[in-house]
């Protein structure tokens, strides 16, 4: 199998497959730390191609690729900390 | 000695810059800080609410969370493929990829329409607990967004069908587009968050 030469494509494949992969698991009724820590993960890789690739920040002034991975990285890590406190 | 030997680089494109008008970026900056707390305040709060944040959220639907981020992810994907054609002024597949992301948007919105009358028709509602009082604000903020999101993709679609965006301008075209992207972005958090994670 070739990829496809358009990154935009590849990173639609991707995306595609993490999000089947979260729709797995959450009806295979998976549950808990790591189960939060995967799908939570797998947001995350969705988010960060979606901001480098589909709103083209991988080229963009450096302060705005940080301020867009910040807020994905302060939400998902608020939400595991939060989760966390829950969970104890 | 001649200077014109190395004329300044016929485009831009190599230095770092954002796509689209600055101040729809500063209004996504703003949209997604409003969602962020959203977010967060569901996190907080379910911390405190686990069994019961847990059992309300085994009653949604999965599969339609699944179909609606499948819709939002393919809608961008097509949205960047419409303006990936438009700069290379390929019209005819620019307005062919538009319409991909017009229909997944309208598709979204269709699905989150039966989804609330199925919630509806089950007698949930916003009052129901505090589980579905997010599930509800939330989604439902989010559908406002995607409506006027497809309402800008149908005015690019127009416009492009007129030639008005090509390889002379895609500055309009980039800025819906970069709207369009955080109404997905928002939803690839709100999914796993809200429909999933337990």
């Amino acid at each position: 199998m070739t990829l496809p030469k358009n990154i935009a494509d590849r990173v639609w494949l991707v995306m595609l497959a993490a999000t089947l992969t979260t729709w797995a698991l959450g009806s295979s009724g998976a549950t808990g730390t790591w189960a939060v820590l995967v799908m939570l993960g797998l947001a995350c890789l969705k988010g960060v191609l979606v901001i480098l690739d589909f709103m083209e920040l991988r080229h963009a002034p450096l302060l705005w690729r940080i301020l867009l991975l910040g807020w994905l990285t302060l939400i998902a890590a608020l939400i595991v900390l939060f989760y966390w406190i829950g969970s104890t | 000695m001649d200077t014109t030997i190395n004329p300044p680089p016929a485009t831009t494109d190599a230095e770092p810059h954002l796509h689209g008008d600055l101040a729809i970026w500063f209004f996504i900056l703003a949209e997604l800080m409003a969602f962020g707390v959203f977010f967060i305040a569901y996190a907080v709060t379910r911390a405190y609410n686990v069994e019961a944040f847990n059992a309300a959220q085994a009653g949604l639907d999965r599969n339609i969370g699944a179909l609606n981020t499948i819709l939002l992810i393919t809608g961008s994907w097509g949205v960047v493929r419409s303006v990936q054609a438009a700069r290379a002024d390929r019209l005819v597949p620019a307005v062919r990829w538009m319409g991909v992301g017009l229909v997944c948007g309208l598709a979204f919105l269709v699905a989150k329409i039966f989804e609330y009358r199925a919630k509806f028709a089950a007698g949930l509602s916003m009052d129901t607990d505090t589980f579905h009082m997010f599930y509800f604000s939330l989604t439902f903020f989010h559908f406002m967004h995607v409506v006027l999101g497809v309402c800008i993709l149908g005015i690019l679609l127009l416009k492009l069908r007129r030639g008005g965006y090509g390889s002379h301008d895609v500055h309009g075209l980039e800025t819906g587009a970069a709207y369009w992207h955080m109404v997905d972005l928002a939803w690839i958090v709100l999914f796993p968050l809200v429909y999933v994670m337990h």
